[in-house]
């Protein structure tokens, strides 16, 4: 074992990391917020929008993420019209299509994610708020969003860690996240292995992070759940 | 519009041919991959029920490296990883230089150990779903290990498996995209020289979304055939009924 050597690598490597945790918080953060639209607009009763949703979220999981960040980064470039507009300032850069097409990709997931949410409400809950007199906005917020929210976020932490390891991709479009480092010591050295186990337990802590403080809130959220303590 | 179909058709000047073969190759690379994760699910599973204490803890840590790990860095790994080993040997042997690996190939074990993990998941999840006294009746009966894994086990792990097979299956295609890093040329490959050769990127990224589409779409129409006829004998009632 060449001690200095790994050392050295993860020392690289994990400059990589405020990178790798930008673009997944980014990504995870708007890509929410996308999805839970998506799960409103596909449950909003009007066909021609479910049906919208419906091919927006087929599309999505159905081709590669690799193939939609080259869509909107190289592909996008084609239209004079838009690389004359004010959307060419971000979209030449690598690092905002990596963050649009991660998050168009996770809300795709995601919605559906969420719309399971929502219908696992029990309708009981539903029209108890109504009887009390909640409608439209009041009974959303206070009723409907916190329940389907808590039934959906053990299947969420699932998609923030896939969405982790997802971001090496944005290494393909030179950005030098984890991965994008990974790589270059990786044919600097031709130490795959030893780079590789670096790499590799910066992810792993990482994800175990996430899904301790994803089992966390759970926990948080389900106090009605558990026996009163005594 | 007929000049779209120009560019991707059959004619002299279409990339028709070369996106076929290409489609052809991603399917290749897809099956030979979902293959090696079958025969490695089958292992990992086998040794997470095993009661080797030993065996089960190599298996824990093969699912939860593999399963938390970006795939393009297992990719990487085998790539240059493996390169270096076969140009070590080589070396060893009085070859000199570099020796680079098939992609095909690497590419397929790469997909194939990261899913292999996916896979051992869920075969482990379809065995327990086996009713025990079904594996007590065919001891009872006088079979032995080999007869009974291959008449009662093997059947019913494949049925209670397939659905989530299923998903593995697609998740595989997808990422059989990445492999386009070796060189390989695969449809997300080709697409991209496509597009670089005739300066119309969006025009050929959107082809090259649409073809994955409709693999992916069309396999999970077989994937769903395949699940209506190993479940014939345990067809459930209407939902209305239950």
């Amino acid at each position: 074992m060449d001690w200095v050597f790994l050392l050295d690598t993860l020392h690289q490597l994990l400059e990589g990391v405020p990178l790798t945790l930008e673009l997944a918080a980014c990504s995870i953060g708007a890509g929410a917020l996308l999805a839970l639209a998506l799960a409103l607009l596909r449950q909003s009763g009007v066909a021609p929008v479910a049906w919208f949703v419906r091919g927006y979220v087929f599309a999505f999981r159905g081709s590669p993420l690799l193939v939609q960040l080259f869509l909107i980064y190289y592909g996008l470039s084609q239209f004079p019209e838009i690389r004359h507009s004010f959307l060419w300032v971000f979209l030449r850069q690598p690092f905002w299509c990596a963050i649009l097409a991660l998050t168009l990709n996770t809300a795709a997931y995601g919605s559906e994610v969420i719309r399971g949410g929502l219908q696992a409400v029990p309708p009981g809950q539903i029209e108890a708020a109504r009887a009390c007199g909640m409608s439209g906005f009041l009974l959303f917020r206070r009723i409907i969003l916190p329940v389907a929210l808590r039934q959906a976020l053990p299947a969420y932490g699932n998609e923030i860690i896939i969405m982790v390891k997802t971001t090496s991709l944005a290494s393909i479009v030179t950005l030098m996240e984890v991965t994008g480092i990974a790589a270059r010591l990786i044919s600097e050295t031709f130490r795959a292995f030893e780079v590789f186990t670096c790499a590799g337990a910066i992810y792993l802590v990482l994800n175990f992070l996430i899904a301790r403080g994803v089992g966390l809130v759970e926990y948080r959220l389900s106090s009605h759940l558990r026996p009163a303590q005594s | 519009m007929s000049s779209y179909f120009a560019l991707i058709g059959f004619g002299p000047t279409g990339w028709g041919l070369q996106l076929l073969q290409a489609s052809l190759m991603t399917l290749a690379v897809a099956c030979a991959g979902f293959l090696f994760g079958l025969a490695f699910g089958a292992i990992g599973a086998w040794a997470k029920l095993s009661g080797s204490r030993i065996a089960r803890a190599a298996s824990d840590a093969y699912t939860t490296v593999l399963r938390g790990v970006p795939d393009l860095l297992v990719i990487y790994l085998f790539y240059f990883g493996g390169s270096a080993v076969i140009t070590g040997l080589g070396r060893w042997l009085g070859e000199e230089g570099f020796i680079g690996l098939n992609s095909f190939l690497v590419g397929a074990l790469a997909v194939g150990i990261v899913s292999g993990a996916y896979q051992t998941e869920a075969l482990r999840g379809a065995y327990r779903m086996i009713p025990r006294g079904e594996l007590e009746a065919a001891r009872a009966v006088g079979m032995g290990r080999a007869l009974m894994f291959h008449r009662i086990v093997i059947p019913q792990v494949l049925r209670f498996a397939l659905p989530s097979m299923g998903n593995i299956w697609q998740a595989v295609l997808k990422e059989s995209a990445l492999i386009s890093v070796t060189g390989l040329v695969e449809l997300l490959r080709e697409t991209h020289l496509a597009a670089g050769a005739t300066r119309q990127p969006f025009t050929f990224y959107m082809t090259g979304a649409v073809i994955y589409l409709v693999l992916t779409t069309l396999s999970g129409v077989l994937f769903q055939g395949a699940e209506r006829r190993t479940t014939r004998s345990v067809r459930l009632p209407p939902v209305a009924m239950r």
